[in-house]
């Protein structure tokens, strides 16, 4: 049960901790942050590897899990260069406009 | 050595948790997002690092596990490099909607796979049956939810969907409520017999994402995308109690926590409030029923492009508004070589964003930013409404809702209360658009009627490069 009871708080003071830092966001970046944030989610690959792992040697649940890898990292990998990507964008221009100055 | 692989383990997940709450809160200001991006991404391939430590420590994993590992990872991680290299930056919306439809679906495929071949382990011991049977219900239900309703709202941002029409009338509400009744029962089945009810939970989880997402309009479907985000951090905490990983829990609750409040930041830009978003429907059937949204428009002036020119060469200050229209035409460079003309021409130009430009909040900014516009002329609404009286000429680039004098004056419109741009302050307004077809919300725009606006019909591409053309015959940044 010890695992149960530790698991609990750690879910609420994680959920605190996800209102609390996320507060005035400036509408430029509601796209990045929701794509970013969608990368983040895809941390469901943890699931994933610790499932192929634990599978020892059935092969069914080894394929599951192999699947169910790909498509986390997608989410991850995609998620993450899309975002930079956008972010790119930005940052550029204020870097060209320093160098202007 | 088992002690110590644990401790390691410890410390990356400790480390990763930081990075990724520093990753972000980062994400929420402009100067930090870019390198707060990376601190997730390293946090989430240190958490993967952790989970091979731990494993290699208590040499656990086998052979054929590291095959099936690298197979699903190459694929996986290669789809994701060339979709995120190669998706156009219009496309962003519905690329955010697969990708977050894939990790619901990860999350889904886990909770399965651990309840159709449970796993004869004797370390396996970290939970109680309960629990883990209700973790299993909630990443069964979430993941299906989050995959299919992803799914549909990128097929219908793609237009390979459209909303059918039964989707709008009370009928969908009981077609919805059938299926979580489903899902409902099927879920205290597995609670109470075991995972016999499984394939139910998955049918009716995986249709009820499906009925909620297909009736709702795309004006709001980035709204539901946001959702749905936070969704997926739900899935992954509960695939976190499945396996037992508190890493796992901790950063499902951020995403999920956080991705509710960027929903409700969403919808307080669209003047939408969530229950109406997702019950409502699409605005423009809601509005069929009111008749001050109707009407035909009585007064309606249309010009060719060589008067816009002629008008615009005459103009000192210039306001563009740009709209879905733009990004749908991909016109955004072809604008910046009109505003460069203008700007050399000695016009002062500036850009107007609404909150919700575009196709996504946000969306306008990336676009314009691509094209190399200055981003210190992007201004906020609230920032140039009080511009646009001594404005001369304003150019409406495909937006429609947004600059509709009603949502201030006609208390009885849908879109009464919605923060809107003061266009018709200027003293001329320019409507690029395709055709007098209504915009999202389906409502007749007074703006067209008013005497000081004029329609260029066309796409807006098309418009402004015959626009480039013009100016430039008539002299105006020709020395450029």
């Amino acid at each position: 049960m010890s695992f149960l009871s530790e698991a609990l708080w750690v879910l609420l003071l994680g959920s605190l901790l996800g209102l609390e830092l996320i507060g005035k966001v400036p509408p430029t970046l509601h796209t990045p942050l929701m794509s970013g944030a969608n990368a983040i989610s895809g941390i469901t690959i943890i699931a994933a590897l610790t499932l192929v792992i634990k599978a020892g040697n059935q092969m069914p649940l080894q394929i599951i899990g192999s699947v169910a890898l790909g498509f986390a990292l997608f989410n991850v990998i995609g998620g993450f260069l899309v975002t930079d990507r956008m972010l790119a964008m930005f940052s550029r221009k204020s870097n060209r406009r320093g160098s202007k100055k | 050595m088992i002690v110590n692989g644990e401790l390691i383990k410890y410390a990356i997940d400790l480390i990763a948790v930081l990075l990724l709450s520093l990753g972000i809160k980062g994400l929420s200001k402009v100067r930090t997002a870019r390198e707060a991006n990376r601190l997730a991404s390293i946090a989430i391939g240190l958490s993967i690092i952790g989970v091979f430590t731990i494993s290699f420590a208590n040499k656990e994993i086998s052979n054929s596990s590291l095959v099936w590992i690298s197979i699903g990872a190459a694929i996986g991680g290669l789809f994701g490099i060339i979709t995120a290299k190669k998706v156009p930056m219009t496309a962003m919306p519905e690329t955010v909607a697969l990708f977050n439809g894939c990790g619901g679906m990860s999350s889904l495929l886990v909770a399965l796979g651990v309840t159709l071949f449970p796993i004869d382990n004797p370390n396996n011991n970290f939970t109680s049956e309960i629990v883990e049977n209700l973790s299993i219900i909630t990443s069964i239900f979430v993941g299906s939810v989050t995959f299919s309703g992803s799914i549909v709202a990128m097929a219908k941002l793609q237009g390979w969907l459209s909303t059918p029409k039964w989707t709008q009338s009370k009928f969908r509400h009981l077609i919805n409520i059938f299926l979580a009744v489903i899902s409902l029962i099927a879920a205290i089945e597995i609670a109470r017999n075991g995972s016999n009810a499984i394939w139910l939970l998955v049918f009716g989880s995986t249709f009820l994402g499906v009925g909620v997402t297909l009736s709702i309009g795309g004006a709001d479907m980035p709204v539901v995308i946001s959702l749905l985000n936070s969704y997926s951090g739900v899935a992954a905490a509960a695939a976190g109690f499945v396996v037992g990983s508190q890493l796992l829990i901790v950063a499902g609750a951020m995403v999920g926590a956080a991705g509710l409040i960027l929903t409700q930041v969403m919808c307080d830009g669209m003047n939408r409030s969530l229950i109406s978003v997702l019950f409502g429907g699409t605005l423009g059937s809601t509005s069929t029923s009111s008749d001050s949204s109707g009407g035909e428009y009585s007064n309606i002036t249309s010009c060719s492009v060589e008067e816009c020119a002629l008008t615009l060469e005459a103009a000192e200050r210039v306001i563009i508004v740009p709209g879905y229209g733009l990004a749908v035409a991909q016109a955004q460079h072809t604008l910046r070589e009109v505003t460069r003309a203008m700007e050399a021409g000695g016009i002062d130009v500036k850009y107007a964003i609404h909150p919700v430009a575009g196709r996504m909040p946000g969306h306008m900014n990336v676009l314009l930013a691509e094209a190399d516009i200055p981003y210190e002329q992007l201004k906020e609404m609230d920032v140039i409404n009080p511009d646009f009286p001594a404005t001369d000429v304003v150019l409406v680039l495909g937006a429609n809702d947004v600059v509709n004098p009603q949502a201030k004056t006609d208390t009885n419109s849908p879109l009464y209360g919605m923060p809107v741009l003061d266009v018709q302050e200027a003293r001329t307004v320019f409507v690029i658009k395709r055709g007098m077809s209504a915009g999202y919300s389906g409502i007749k725009n007074d703006l067209f009627d008013l005497p000081n606006t004029s329609m260029v019909f066309g796409d807006a591409k098309k418009v402004l490069g015959d626009l480039l053309v013009e100016l430039k015959e008539l002299g105006i940044g020709s020395k450029n």
